[in-house]
C-alpha cells in the first residue's frame, strides 16, 4: 500500500514537472513579447522595456527561469517590484505579467465559481444519468428504453457552446424566466448563487448525462443476467431489495472512475461552459492569459488542472477498489 | 458481409446518407454558391436595417430566393455561402486531424508493442500523459504561438491531431500485443523477417478494423473540437468563416437575430450526429460483440 502510494505520488510529480517544462518551452517559442504588452505601445521606451523585462525576469536564459520558478514553487522567492522587494511564500506560483498579482491568489479566487459550477452539475448527471439508465434497463426494449436510446445520441452530437447558447436563448431571452448568469457567491446570497446557476449546471449535466445513460444501462443489464441476482430473486427477495442492494452495487463500480475524470475533465473543458455563460471562473482566466501571454498564470492553471486530474485519478483507483473488491490497488 | 450488415442499421445509412451529402456541401460549396447567385465576401448594407443596430431586414433573418439562409447581421453577407465555407472547413480539419491522430496513434502503438520493455514503458506512460493532457488548453497556447502567415486550417488539424493520439496508440497497443503471439507472426520471424517488415506486413493489417472503428468515432469528435476552437477565438481567421466563429459572434446577436444562432448549431448537430450514427453503425457491423462508447471531447 505504501510503495503503492510512493509510485502513484512520484509518477503524478513526474508528469507535472513535464507539463510544467513544456508550457515554459511553449511561451518562450511565443512571437509576443510579453515585457511589450505591460509596457504598452505609445508611451514605451527602450529602457523602459528593459526594466520591465529585468523585474519579470524575461532577461534570463529558458532554463534559468523555469529554475527560479521550480525553486520558488518549493522555497518561496523574492521579487524586485520597483524599489521595493515582495516576497512571495513557499508554493510560490509567481507574479502575474499582467496583474501584479499573486498567481495562486488569482486561482484561488476564481476557484469557487468553477468548483460551484462542476460539484452542482455532477449532482445533476450523476443522479439523472443513472436514474434513466437503471429504469431504461429495467424497460428493456420498451418505447421509454427506445425513446432514452434517441435522447442518448442526440446529447452526444450537441457540444455543451450550443446547448449552453441554445438554453440562453430559451429562458434568458424568449421566456425571461431566469436572468441572464452572472456570478454570485454563495455565502453573500445563497438563493441568488443557485439561481444564476441553475442554467449552467443543467446544461453542463445534459452535455455530460449521455454517456452515463449508457453505460449504467449496459452495466445494470449486465449484472441482472449474473448468477447472484437470479439467487436473490430465487430466495424470494422483494424485487425492489434485489435491484437496489445488490444489482445496482455491481451496475455502478465502472462509472466511479468516470465520475472522477469527468470532474477533472470538466475543470478543464469549463473554458467553454464559462465563456458561453460568462463565469469568471478558472475557464476564463485561461483564456485571459493565454490571450496576454501571461505565462506565471498559464503554468499555475496548468499544475492546478493537471493535480486535480492525479488526485481525481488516484480517488477513483481507490473508491474503485473498496466498491468492487475482485480488484487490489497495489 | 460488412456492407450487409451496415446496410440493415438504419440509423447507420441514415448517418451515411447526411454525411454524404455534408461532404457534397463541402465540396461543392463555390458552386452551389454561384448557383445561388452570390458570392461570400460582398456586403449588402441594403439588406440590414442600420437604424436597429445592423439586423437583417426581412423575417427569419432575411431568408429569400437570393439569400437561402439569409443574411449575416451587420455586414449584410451572404449567409449560404458562409456556412458552406463552414462545412470546408469543418470537414477538412476533422478529417485531417483524424488522419494525424491515426499516424502517430499507429506508429506509437506498433513500437510501443513490438520494441522492448523500456520503449513500451516510456510510450504508454506518453499516452497516458497525452490522454491526460488539458487539450483545449495547449491547443489555446499553440494556436496564438503561430503565427497567422501558417496555413489556419492545416494548423488546427495538426493541433488537434498531436495533442488527440493517445487513444489510438493505446488500442493499436493492445492489438499489437495480441498479435504479436500468434502463429503467423512467430513463423514469420522464424523466416527471418526483421521487425520493420513484421510490424508493415504482419501486424498492420490485424490493427485496420480496431483502428477504422476508433477512428469513425474520433472524426465526430474531432468537429466538436474545432467548432469548440473557433468558438473561443483561435481558430481560422476572418474572412474565412466557420460554423464556432459564426456561434461566438452570434452571442452578441441573440436579441435581435436568432436565426444567426440556429443555423451554424444546427450545422454542428447535423454533421456530428450523422458521423457519429455512421461510425457506430461501422463498429456495430465491423464487431457486433463490443459496446465501447463514444466520448465527447468538448
Amino acid at each position: 500500500m505504501l510503495g503503492y502510494a510512493v509510485r502513484r505520488i512520484g509518477g503524478a510529480a513526474a508528469v507535472l514537472l513535464i507539463m510544467s517544462a513544456v508550457v515554459y518551452v511553449l511561451f518562450y517559442l511565443m512571437p509576443s513579447d510579453p515585457a511589450q504588452l505591460v509596457c504598452g505601445i505609445k508611451s514605451c521606451t527602450p529602457d523602459r522595456l528593459a526594466l520591465i523585462s529585468h523585474s519579470l525576469g524575461l532577461d534570463e536564459p529558458l532554463y534559468l527561469q523555469y529554475w527560479h520558478f521550480l525553486s520558488g514553487l518549493v522555497a518561496g522567492r523574492d521579487f524586485s517590484m520597483g524599489p521595493s522587494v515582495v516576497h512571495c511564500a513557499a508554493p510560490c506560483l509567481g507574479y502575474s505579467y499582467q496583474y501584479t498579482e499573486p498567481v495562486l491568489q488569482m486561482i484561488l479566487d476564481r476557484l469557487p465559481v468553477s468548483g460551484s459550477l462542476v460539484v452542482g452539475a455532477a449532482i445533476l448527471w450523476l443522479a439523472f444519468g443513472i436514474g434513466i439508465g437503471v429504469l431504461s434497463a429495467l424497460r428493456r426494449g420498451r418505447w421509454v428504453d427506445h425513446a432514452v436510446n434517441a435522447l442518448v445520441l442526440g446529447g452526444l452530437a450537441v457540444p455543451i457552446f450550443i446547448t449552453g447558447l441554445l438554453a440562453l436563448l430559451v429562458f434568458c431571452v424568449s421566456l425571461e424566466w431566469l436572468p441572464f448568469p452572472t456570478w454570485v457567491p454563495f455565502d453573500e446570497n445563497p438563493l441568488l448563487w443557485a439561481q444564476n446557476l441553475i442554467l449552467p449546471w443543467i446544461v453542463l449535466a445534459l452535455t455530460t448525462m449521455p454517456v452515463y445513460v449508457r453505460m449504467s444501462r449496459a452495466g445494470m443489464l449486465e449484472t441482472l443476467a449474473e448468477d447472484h441476482i437470479r439467487t436473490a430473486r430465487a430466495y424470494g427477495l422483494p424485487e425492489r431489495q434485489v435491484i437496489g442492494r445488490h444489482a445496482l452495487r455491481g451496475a455502478l463500480s465502472p462509472l466511479i472512475t468516470l465520475a472522477a475524470l469527468d470532474i477533472a475533465g470538466i475543470l478543464t473543458s469549463s473554458v467553454l461552459t464559462e465563456s458561453v455563460f460568462g463565469l469568471p471562473g478558472i475557464g476564463q482566466l485561461t483564456v485571459q492569459a493565454v490571450r496576454n501571454v501571461d505565462l506565471p498564470v498559464v503554468v499555475g492553471l496548468v499544475l492546478l488542472i493537471g493535480t486535480v486530474i492525479v488526485v481525481c485519478n488516484t480517488i477513483a483507483d481507490l473508491l474503485y477498489a473498496a466498491v468492487d473488491k475482485r480488484v487490489s490497488v497495489s | 458481409m460488412f456492407t450487409g450488415r451496415f446496410r440493415t442499421d438504419r440509423a447507420a445509412v441514415f448517418g451515411a446518407v447526411v454525411a454524404g451529402l455534408l461532404v457534397l456541401l463541402a465540396i461543392l460549396a463555390p458552386v452551389l454558391t454561384a448557383l445561388e447567385g452570390q458570392d461570400i465576401a460582398s456586403f449588402h448594407n441594403d439588406l440590414v436595417d442600420s437604424a436597429r443596430g445592423g439586423v437583417p431586414i426581412g423575417s427569419l433573418g432575411g431568408i429569400s430566393g437570393q439569400h437561402w439562409l439569409g443574411v449575416e447581421p451587420q455586414t449584410g453577407r451572404d449567409l449560404f455561402a458562409r456556412v458552406a465555407q463552414g462545412a470546408q472547413i469543418s470537414l477538412l480539419v476533422a478529417v485531417c486531424a483524424t488522419m494525424v491522430q491515426v499516424f502517430l496513434g499507429v506508429v506509437v502503438g506498433l513500437a510501443a508493442g513490438l520494441g522492448g520493455k523500456w520503449l513500451d514503458t516510456v510510450l504508454t506512460r506518453l499516452a497516458d500523459i497525452s490522454l491526460a493532457f488539458p487539450v483545449i488548453i495547449f491547443s489555446l497556447a499553440l494556436l496564438t504561438i503561430v503565427p497567422d502567415s501558417f496555413p489556419r486550417p492545416l494548423l488546427l488539424a495538426l493541433v488537434i491531431g498531436v495533442l488527440g493520439w493517445g487513444g489510438t496508440a493505446r488500442i493499436s497497443r493492445a492489438q499489437t500485443l495480441s498479435l504479436r503471439t500468434r502463429d503467423f507472426v512467430a513463423a514469420a520471424r522464424l523466416s527471418g523477417a526483421g521487425g520493420f517488415r513484421i510490424a508493415r506486413r504482419e501486424i498492420l493489417p490485424g490493427l485496420a478494423a480496431p483502428v477504422i472503428t476508433y477512428a469513425a468515432l474520433l472524426l465526430p469528435s474531432n468537429v466538436i473540437t474545432e467548432a469548440a476552437l473557433s468558438f473561443l477565438g483561435v481558430g481560422v481567421r476572418p474572412p474565412t468563416s466557420s460554423w464556432g466563429q459564426m456561434l461566438s459572434t452570434a452571442t452578441t446577436w441573440f436579441r435581435s437575430d436568432v436565426m444567426y444562432v440556429l443555423i451554424p448549431a444546427f450545422m454542428v448537430f447535423l454533421t456530428v450526429l450523422s458521423f457519429t450514427l455512421m461510425g457506430e453503425g461501422v463498429r456495430v457491423a465491423l464487431d457486433p460483440r463490443t459496446t465501447r462508447l463514444t466520448r465527447k471531447a468538448g
